[in-house]
């Protein structure tokens, strides 16, 4: 496994000791993980939820939403009622 | 005093004989006595808890019965609470304050609960002994050298060492119940859809669920028929009848019908653990249960296919910790890109990084098939294996864990080894069926606590209560007290 490759996909800027470290154990954990190829489950349907449910819809009924004030105020950073990043381009 | 059940509690309560003010500050005087010790807890909200106190002797003063009125509740520290902190046990987090509560808060506050306070937990939830907490790791109350087992570690510790008289955890693959299980005390995951997630920080969402971790099954029964139900807020919460818990806890077990999984008794089981937990089936049978042979044969494969989904679905879930709509910013960027990549390895802790980088590959491009599609498909064999076996019997019982809880640091270096310890309870979350752990034992010289898993069919958490409780009047595990 290409720890770098991963880490840029997941936004993650791992030590190099990190790198090391995950390498080794995720590189122990995936051989585990492959004891599934003893299963054949080429008729098997996959279950991404137990219980089958599909379009679940509330009622159509306005309720109090939360305030803009009420989220920006958990940001890091922000001013006149908008968020802060730095720089993009 | 602190020392009572909630059935205990509300008896005093109701015939005024004790306050909620005498009750909780009771409860804060243990905090006080013990905590430091124990360490359960994230954060208090002592203020907000005398206030909550107050409120409920007043509604007790007017003639008001509510199920919780004026009892302590502890919730994990993953579980919104509008106005105080909501870590998860994570320096991502540390000062973040969700702007509503979680509807679980919301039905509890309804039923009159005062609480207490926050407790730790393995950082998102990731993790089976609490070690992975960012504040501090939370001690067994039965051995302070040992783990309380995770990831709702401070929840069952909070309960087995009475700093609270009933506790909320949430269980992803166990995390109820393999602390109740090390910390001797009563730990329910509801079927998957029983209780809303609305307001629970999400690891992995197909997995996840609240539930109560008590002093006894009557008392998590009086949990559950607060917090469970259909909730609009949650789409995923199902619209099915809420039966009667109270109701189940007074049904006789006489001629319902045990599956013993063969599977649960082979292999890494401590012999010790595994007659504590062949006594407490014996048991159930000497009260008139009919046990029945079942098979579970892809248990073997529980761990790999949890592993691959959980760590899936946590990795996106947690795309969401980017440093700008809430949570810790690294100080340290000049870009976004590096703002994103240094909020992000300066805020996780090492599992939960861990577990991102191992959802990032089987979700990835080429990966995809061999591994998450896989599991998912193995997911589906390990629904049937129980759909197969509960169609022989009302309830399964096995073992929780294959050992009692182990020394702090025991399993720090190895996360496989960490993972394998949730081997039995993996399978209830992937088949979204409930599951319940009860003392039934004590093993060795430092007498650790043994769980006895019930599992049932979808929606039949009133099996389980009707089982548990009658094994607990049967027997006095139950009350044994932690030497804390």
């Amino acid at each position: 496994m290409d720890i770098i490759y991963l880490a840029k996909l997941a936004r993650l800027k791992l030590t190099d000791a990190e790198k090391e470290r995950f390498s080794n154990q995720l590189g122990t954990i995936i051989k585990y993980i492959e004891k599934l190829n003893e299963l054949d489950t080429q008729n098997v349907e996959p279950t991404a939820h137990v219980l089958g449910l599909n379009n679940i819809f509330r009622d159509d009924r306005a309720t109090e939403p939360l305030t803009d004030h009420d989220l920006i105020n958990d940001s890091p950073a922000s001013s006149k009622g908008h968020y802060e990043v730095p720089k993009i381009i | 005093m602190y020392r009572i059940t909630i059935m205990q509690a509300r008896e005093l309560l109701q015939s005024k004989k004790l306050s909620a003010v005498e009750l909780t500050q009771a409860v804060f005087g243990r905090i006080d006595s013990v905590e430091e010790k124990v360490k359960a807890f994230a954060h208090l909200m002592r203020d907000k808890a005398m206030q909550q106190a107050q409120a409920a002797d007043a509604r007790i003063t007017k003639g008001e019965e509510q199920p919780l009125l004026g009892i302590p509740i502890a919730l994990k520290d993953l579980i919104c609470t509008s106005g105080s902190r909501t870590t998860c046990s994570s320096k991502i987090l540390d000062q973040f304050v969700a702007p509503y509560n979680a509807t679980v808060v919301n039905r509890l506050q309804a039923a009159g609960a005062v609480i207490v306070g926050k407790t730790n937990m393995d950082e998102f939830a990731m993790g089976s002994s609490n070690e992975n907490s960012s504040l501090h790791p939370t001690k067994n109350p039965w051995a302070l050298d040992r783990v309380p087992g995770g990831s709702s570690g401070g929840s069952a510790a909070a309960v087995a060492a009475h700093e609270c008289i009933a506790a909320l955890g949430s269980d992803t693959g166990g995390s109820i119940r393999q602390p109740a299980g090390f910390c001797g005390v009563t730990g329910l995951k509801p079927t998957y859809g029983r209780v809303s997630r609305f307001g629970l920080v999400a690891f992995a969402s197909s997995l996840d669920q609240i539930g109560p971790i008590t002093k006894s099954v009557a008392d998590a029964a009086i949990l559950m028929s607060v917090i469970g139900g259909k909730d609009q807020q949650d789409s995923t919460s199902a619209d099915v009848p809420m039966p009667d818990f109270i109701q189940a806890l007074n049904q006789d077990v006489k001629g319902m019908k045990l599956g013993i999984p063969k599977e649960y008794f082979t292999g890494g089981i401590q012999p010790e653990v595994e007659k504590a937990v062949q006594d407490g089936i014996r048991t159930l049978e000497s009260l008139g249960m009919q046990t029945v042979e079942v098979s579970l044969p892809h248990l073997d494969y529980a761990v790999a296919a949890y592993y691959i989904i959980a760590c899936a679905e946590a990795s996106t879930n947690l795309s969401r910790y980017d440093g700008v709509k809430y949570g810790y910013r690294t100080n340290n960027s000049d870009n976004l890109a590096n703002m994103y990549e240094n909020t992000r390895e300066e805020g996780f802790g090492e599992e939960v990084k861990r577990r991102i980088i191992l959802g990032t590959f089987v979700l990835s491009s080429g990966y995809y098939d061999a591994y998450y599609l896989k599991g998912q498909k193995v997911r589906t064999l390990i629904k049937q294996d129980f759909e197969n076996a509960l169609e022989k019997c009302d309830v399964i019982a096995a073992p929780v864990t294959p050992y009692p809880a182990f020394k702090i640091g025991e399993k720090l270096d190895d996360p496989l080894q960490m993972y394998l310890a949730d081997i039995y309870t993996i399978s209830a979350n992937l088949a979204g069926i409930p599951a319940m752990s009860i003392p039934c034992g004590f093993v060795g010289r430092e007498n650790l606590p043994v769980g006895l898993q019930l599992m049932g069919k979808h929606f039949d958490e009133a099996s389980l209560i009707t089982v548990g409780q009658n094994f607990q009047q049967a027997t006095n595990f139950h009350t044994q007290e932690a030497p804390v």
